[in-house]
């Protein structure tokens, strides 16, 4: 079967289209969620895209976290559906609780653009489980808080668990232990800084991310529509801001 | 949510409120001369009161009238083809077929970037991208041509660093992806440095939207940003006058503040109202804010407004009106919006968290006159504040045939060429000094999102896809690039300037595109110095030349004059930006870079003329001579060759253009940009090395026969120059260095002196 994904809009992001353009380039089907949905409908993954999210404000992810869609994704994944957060989408899923640790700014205080190479360090997520391990992948990152920090603790854990998913080979941004992305214990959400929808077509120079993308597919086809089915309406904790004048 | 339409008070005689009592000098506080003032009691025929004479300031300043120059900018070509709206509206538009049109502006905002950088470049990114939306199209493509002084200077180096993080903060957060510009640096910048801003577009053909206030009883919606006291006098007493007094810093608080993710949702909604066809049109609120936007739409259609002051949403209590009307509050846009739509627009807005309010009604021509009138009301049925000719603010502005003179020592300073100078000792020292890696710049912009950047900064061109959501389906690309060369507008400003259109038509040839439209921003210093005027008046002059002789039509343009500091007025610097269609974007065609053991091919002749050149003014010091000549024909022959020599597949490994720093920089960059040295032969010494003369380009290539048989027969020059490969760059007996020597020199420029 081919798997649908959700992809998440929130209020400023912006790579809505970019994942889904993605999603369809690895052979899925996708569409886009809105925010202050209550429920995610019949998607077999859900994806939180890259952007700034409410206009990043506070602090990157911190608003987005209250969004009725969020409690949703919560059920979506604690029932084993399988969540990517991609840059943007991996500092929401950190302050929401489903990772653990915090995207702090760049070393260097900058903004950084390039594409650069990611090696996958584990196999057994839904993002990477049709990658090799130890594979070199050339994989664009966009950000300016990147740096991935956690607590000592938090680190003996994610390594000896092998939930660092993907770590810079040149590291970009003074992410602890070159960590690019990592997984939940469960291994079905994975938070990532690197965009590998932007590496998903030969006219954009590199095509490495497609390997991750159909990863997503597979574990989503795999995951069945179990996981999702269930997750009703919730009341949100976030009331819009009134607009009235 | 004010949802009922105007209720209009009986007209009356106006000048009540604030009236400016007789004899006063308050006009010239605001910037406005003497006679001005007169003109606007001409069209009055009565004395104006305070609030008119404050948007009569704003609207008739430089920045918005274009006083200066509006006589010498009509004889620029601007028909085309494929033009589907010309100069004048907010953006220029072009069809570039398979029913998708492209809109593009290019617009400066030089003086708040010189007293504030980061949001003075920062309110230039959001200020561009609405004016792409209100022509419909969704903003696809940011670009940047920046002009600082030199990097030994610490007021420079805070400059270029608030700059560059204006634009990636504004332009990364609100989701449109920067894909190049250029960097030059000169002394004459040090206290005024250039920031200008371009933005790119793409829309259905038939969701073209013009900025008309038509159909009376019409609502004009305010959208966006409550309007604060921010920006007020931004576009008279900041950006039409120049620095250097003492009162620079207190020009502070005239430059606005940005809200990226406010102009996130503001795309959104009105791409959306656009869409669903909610709007009669729309208009950005830039300089000279609601007195600006509510008279030019209204005076478009032919038609009038009433506008009720206390309807506008304020950021603070107490708000005069002249500062709500003239406030250039950042993040706001007016919809003209039928009644019965009315509820539609506020739900989309509400969805998008867009703050929404009806502030005027649009209303017929006065009977008698037949003009239609914008006046200002205090609250509904309220006092009349304002009541002026809608289109008076716009069109009466002053146009002034300033005196112009050519610099008196102008056929001296022609004759003093830098071919007499001595013959460098060791070009390689020269070559070192000149190559700078950009990368410390873009990579602080997302130039990647959308998917859409096929080449991406540090090319000749921005070679892009051309999509985007709701867009039809096309497999045609996008080639732009942005190019200036003070330099060489220093030496002669008319062959400065054809010279620069030709350079920006090839470099979007190197993309494998044809060029079809320009925009241009002209940057000059005090107008009301003979000397300038000459200076804008050559430029016109050689960029009509040029872009007639090219085919190529001037879609919209920008004028920032009052550059100067300190009396001296900045070099000429007009910054053109060329727009290219590449027929089918199927692969990532050759860019600046080498493969081991090609073959370097020069198209174009042996050129050696070095007056304007990055050698003589830079490395000598030398400001004189003649610019080289060029050759219209053979210009378009060559650049319709390069389209087809990158077109075919795998013909070409590398391409470059031979622009600033000549041949040499242009070897160093293609080396540089793939870790491959060169080898090339005797060259006509360091003429040849360092001349930026027109048309040539240097392509890499393993079927150099092929190459050289198809430029020839194009009737083009074509010789081989030598070969990729190894670890150094050599030319001849005059350039020998290895690649990490040169390597090093080329990323310290830059980051040496801005990483600490």
């Amino acid at each position: 079967m081919t798997a649908t994904v959700g992809v998440v809009v929130f209020p400023g992001s912006n790579c809505e289209h970019d994942v889904v353009s993605g999603i369809e380039r690895a052979g899925g089907h996708a569409r886009l969620l809105w925010h202050q949905d209550p429920d995610l409908g019949d998607v077999d993954a859900v994806v939180l895209p890259g952007g700034f999210a409410h206009g990043d404000y506070l602090r990157a992810g911190a608003l987005a976290r209250f969004a009725p869609v969020m409690a949703a994704v919560t059920d979506f994944a604690a029932a084993g559906g399988p969540v990517v957060g991609i840059c943007n989408g991996f500092q929401v899923l950190t302050e929401a609780g489903l990772l653990p640790g915090a995207l702090q700014k760049n070393r260097g205080l900058r903004f950084v653009c390039a594409t650069v190479p990611v090696e996958v360090s584990s196999t057994t997520t839904v993002l990477t489980e049709l990658a090799g391990q130890g594979q070199v992948l050339a994989l664009p990152v966009n950000h300016f808080v990147g740096s991935y920090t956690c607590d000592r603790r938090t680190l003996d854990e994610l390594r000896a668990e092998e939930r660092v998913v993907v770590r810079y080979v040149e590291n970009p941004n003074g992410s602890l232990d070159d960590i690019a992305g990592i997984c939940n214990p469960g291994r079905n959400v994975v938070g990532l800084m690197p965009h590998p929808e932007r590496a998903s077509d030969p006219l954009l120079g590199s095509v490495d991310g497609l390997v991750l993308l159909r990863s997503l597919l597979h574990a989503a086809a795999g995951a069945g529509a179990g996981a999702g089915a269930g997750a009703g309406p919730l009341l949100s904790a976030h009331d819009q801001p009134p607009i009235s004048l | 949510m004010d949802d009922e339409s105007l209720t209009v008070p009986a007209p009356g005689a106006v000048p009540a409120p604030g009236a400016v009592p007789v004899g006063a000098d308050v006009h010239r506080a605001l910037g406005l001369t003497d006679e001005e003032a007169a003109a606007i009691v001409a069209i009055l025929g009565r004395p104006p009161n305070h609030v008119e004479l404050a948007m009569y300031a704003v609207m008739w300043s430089e920045h918005c009238s274009y006083k200066s120059s509006r006589r010498h900018l009509g004889r620029l070509p601007t028909d085309g083809p494929h033009v589907l709206v010309g100069p004048g509206e907010n953006a220029g538009v072009v069809d570039v077929g398979d029913g998708i049109a492209v809109a593009i502006r290019i617009e400066s905002h030089n003086h708040p970037s010189a007293v504030e950088p980061y949001q003075g470049a920062a309110t230039g990114v959001g200020g561009i991208l609405r004016d792409i939306f209100t022509m419909g199209a969704r903003p696809i493509a940011l670009m940047d041509a920046l002009f600082f002084g030199t990097l030994d200077d610490a007021r420079t180096r805070w400059l270029m660093e608030g700059v560059v993080a204006g634009i990636s903060g504004y332009g990364n957060s609100v989701g449109v992806p920067t894909v190049g510009g250029e960097l030059t640096f000169a002394p004459g910048y040090a206290r005024n440095p250039l920031v200008n801003v371009l933005c790119l577009g793409v829309l259905p053909v038939e969701r073209l939207v013009l900025a008309r206030a038509t159909g009376a009883g019409n609502l004009a919606v305010l959208l966006g940003s409550p309007t604060g006291r921010d920006g007020i006098g931004g576009v008279s007493v900041l950006a039409s006058a120049g620095f250097g007094g003492a009162d620079d810093g207190a020009k502070r608080p005239s430059v606005q503040v940005g809200d990226p993710y406010e102009e996130k949702r503001l795309v959104e909604a009105c791409l959306e109202l656009l869409d669903r066809h909610l709007v009669v049109g729309v208009q950005d609120l830039g300089g000279a804010g609601l007195a600006c936007a509510t008279s030019e739409t209204a005076g478009r259609a032919g038609m009038g407004m009433d506008v009720d002051v206390r309807a506008v949403p304020c950021r603070e209590p107490g708000m005069a009106p002249y500062e709500v009307m003239t406030s250039e509050s950042q993040e706001r846009m007016l919809a003209i919006v039928t009644p019965a739509d009315l509820d539609e627009v506020h739900a989309v807005c509400r969805r998008w968290e867009v703050r929404s309010a009806v502030v005027g009604v649009v209303t017929d021509p006065d009977p008698a006159s037949g003009t239609g009138r914008l006046r200002i009301l205090d609250g509904r049925g309220g006092h009349v504040l304002a009541d002026v000719p809608a289109a008076s603010l716009a069109d009466d502005a002053p146009r002034y045939d300033r005196p112009l003179a050519p610099p008196r020592d102008l056929e001296r300073r022609r004759a003093d060429d830098p071919a007499a100078l001595p013959a460098p000792a060791d070009c390689t020292e020269d070559l070192l000094a000149m190559v700078l890696d950009p990368s410390w710049v873009y990579r602080q912009y997302d130039h990647q999102l959308f998917l859409n950047t096929v080449v991406a900064p540090g090319s000749d061109a921005a070679v892009l896809r051309l999509a985007a959501p709701g867009l039809p389906t096309s497999a045609k690309g996008l080639a732009l690039s942005t190019d200036s060369n003070p330099r060489w507008c220093s030496v002669d400003p008319r062959r400065g300037t054809e010279l620069l259109v030709a350079e920006s038509a090839l470099n979007v040839a190197c993309g494998g595109a044809r060029p079809l439209a320009l925009v241009n921003c002209l940057n000059f210093g005090n107008p009301e110095h003979p000397e300038v005027m000459w200076q804008l008046s050559e430029s016109v002059d050689g960029m009509a030349a040029a872009c007639s002789a090219l085919g190529i039509p001037v879609v919209g343009g920008n004028v920032s004059l009052y550059n100067e500091s300190g009396g001296a007025d900045i070099d000429p610097t007009p910054v053109v930006a060329v727009l290219g269609v590449v027929d089918r974007l199927e692969r990532v065609p050759a860019t600046v870079t080498l493969v081991e053991g090609a073959s370097l091919v020069l198209v174009g002749g042996t050129r050696t003329e070095l007056a304007g050149s990055r050698w003589a003014v830079e490395r000598r010091d030398h400001r004189g001579g003649a610019l080289a000549d060029w050759d219209p024909h053979g210009h378009r022959r060559l650049l319709d060759a390069v389209v087809e020599l990158v077109g075919r597949p795998g013909l070409l490994v590398g391409v470059h253009d031979v622009a600033d720093g000549g041949l040499a920089l242009a070897l160093a960059e293609l080396a540089l940009r793939s870790e491959v040295g060169v080898r090339v032969g005797e060259v006509a010494g360091h003429g040849e090395l360092f001349s930026e003369a027109p048309g040539r380009v240097v392509v890499a290539t393993f079927e150099a026969d092929r190459v050289v048989g198809m430029c020839r027969a194009a009737g083009l020059d074509a010789r081989v120059l030598g070969e990729a490969g190894g670890d150094r760059v050599v030319v001849g007996d005059l350039v020998d260095v290895a690649l990490a020597e040169l390597r090093a020199a080329w990323r310290d420029q830059l980051a040496g002196a801005l990483e600490d």
